[in-house]
């Protein structure tokens, strides 16, 4: 590799290809990445501050904002969270709408995520919108149950806000029926697309002992080829009642970035089938669960789950208080990045506008 | 896994009693935690990582805390192993005092994912890590002079 005369560009922070408000400082010889430092912070405004001068359920409403393609997810592991501090149980039936939510939830981002990845490749559009055409579908049930599109506000420690009706239920089973054909159409559109095997295969490659070491989650991890999966590796909720399938990569390249999450969806397809199927009658809140005037006692509790970005987890601990004494969130969406330098060098600038769009970043998530 | 207290005689066999100490947590997660020395802290993380039992390759959560009262910080760092899919063992490091030099050693030559984690940690709980590989504040800019996660932030004495 020559250095001849270095060129440093600034990407971001308000670039369309960052996904938000992220900024990356890229050293190019020529057109060759061969120095990137992200720098953070545009979106900071030091969430878990506030959350120590609120009630625990007051921040509820805050974690739909950090990830907030995935409110449902981030409201699940937050009260998971303060139920491991507190021993709270939750109702079987409640667990149920859990899953499903989540599920719905891990379609909907990793739809998008792929509709975006081919945005940035320069199919301007029509996979998009393809994509965000089913994300509004699951959007609408999430209205109809929440009150809100996108910030849902959803779990309670101890259960959910509301239970499913017998309407959603039959509209969301149908919404899962079309949606497998939707994903055999939407892959058909790309599969075997030389343009976008030539910008995916054997671009942006995280090998396997990094992505251990850096701590990357989710699908970026799991297409590096390890298959750690939490709804398995921890068997929270009720998932261990699921048999699903953990897809996995072996390259660890942009191409199997995006494969793992294409097949995720079928996974969680399936687990919806089973768990509409399935679902129990009864409560959706434990009668006796503690909302507002929650005091747990002086301890501490760290709970994550899978959300669809990788690890979601919140570090709570409590002096016996109405208010968190800290509240800390472990953000899939900036551990992530840890290694995005690495798997950028030696790659063209418009590469590693690929390569982070494969990693799925939120920046209301990155910043807090 | 094994229980917390046959990791905590392993590691006092091998670096020196008192190396690592008990802190229960009395909450019904009851996810106790090991306080470690903070001068052997980095050898103490890499062992943990390697040993074949416990194999803790993955560091997935690092946070500091402000203990005023006890005039001390604190950083925990939640590890797991993917390999043998267990965890959390939960691991604490506390620095001297909440002065300007308050300080820990850095685990992020361990652990890849304690890099950004501990940035941020520097950047809003003021502990310098020692060793770390690129000690820059993460969220807020550079010439900012407060660190707002402390418990004293913005309350005239920072």
């Amino acid at each position: 590799m020559s250095f001849g005369d270095l060129l440093e560009v600034s990407v971001g922070p308000h670039h369309p290809s960052t996904h938000g408000v992220f900024r990356m400082r890229v050293t190019l010889d020529g057109e060759t990445v061969v120095r990137l430092k992200p720098v953070f912070g545009y979106l900071h405004r030091n969430h878990e501050k506030i959350a120590e001068s609120i009630s625990y359920l007051g921040s509820m409403p805050f974690t739909d904002r950090l990830d907030y393609m995935n409110a449902m997810s981030n409201n699940w592991a937050y009260a998971l969270a303060v139920e491991k501090l507190t021993g709270q149980s939750v109702p079987e039936r409640a667990e149920y709408v859990r899953i499903i939510l989540a599920e719905l939830t891990r379609l909907l981002n990793h739809v998008c995520l792929a509709g975006f990845l081919l945005q940035d490749m320069g199919a301007s559009g029509t996979p998009l919108m393809y994509a965000f055409r089913e994300r509004e579908k699951i959007l609408d049930l999430f209205e109809s149950l929440s009150g809100s599109r996108m910030m849902c506000n959803f779990q309670r420690f101890g259960g959910c806000r509301q239970d499913l009706s017998a309407d959603w239920l039959r509209e969301a089973g149908r919404l899962i029926d079309r949606f497998g054909p939707f994903l055999d159409e939407f892959e058909l559109l790309l599969a075997g697309n030389e343009i976008v095997l030539a910008r995916t295969q054997g671009v942006g490659v995280l090998p396997r002992a990094l992505a251990i070491s850096a701590g990357a989650t989710g699908p970026v991890l799991r297409a590096s080829g390890v298959a750690y999966d939490l709804r398995q590796a921890d068997g929270y909720g009720l998932y261990p009642r699921f048999p699903f399938r953990v897809p996995y990569g072996t390259h660890g390249d942009t191409y199997d970035r995006y494969r793992v999450r294409v097949l995720e969806m079928r996974e969680s397809l399936g687990i919806l089938r089973q768990a509409l199927a399935t679902l129990p009658e009864g409560p959706v809140l434990d009668p006796k669960a503690r909302l507002r005037g929650l005091r747990p006692k002086a301890g501490e509790a760290y709970g994550r789950i899978e959300g669809p970005k990788g690890e979601i987890g919140f570090y709570l601990v409590s002096d016996g208080g109405p208010n968190p004494y800290r509240y800390r969130v472990r953000p899939p969406s900036l551990i992530n990045l840890t290694a995005l330098e690495d798997m950028c060098l030696g790659h063209t600038l418009a590469d590693a506008v690929v390569i982070l769009g494969s990693i799925d970043i939120v920046l209301g998530e990155v910043d807090r | 896994m094994e229980p917390l207290e046959r990791i905590r005689d392993r590691i006092d066999a091998r670096f020196g009693s008192g190396a690592a100490t008990l802190v229960p947590n009395p909450s019904p997660s009851a996810q106790h935690s090991l306080l470690l020395r903070s001068d052997q802290a980095a050898a103490i993380a890499a062992f943990l990582r390697d040993d074949a039992e416990l194999c803790l390759d993955y560091c997935s959560n690092v946070s500091g805390l402000d203990w005023p009262a006890a005039g001390h910080l604190e950083v925990v760092y939640h590890l797991y192993s993917m390999t043998c899919r267990h965890g959390p063992v939960i691991i604490r490091v506390r620095t001297a005092d909440r002065g300007p030099g308050a300080a820990a050693p850095s685990l992020a030559l361990v652990w890849r994912s304690a890099e950004l984690q501990e940035r941020e940690v520097f950047d809003l709980f003021g502990i310098t890590f020692w060793g770390h590989p690129d000690l820059r504040r993460l969220l807020m800019w550079d010439d900012y002079a407060e660190y707002p996660l402390r418990k004293d932030f913005g309350k005239g004495a920072a």
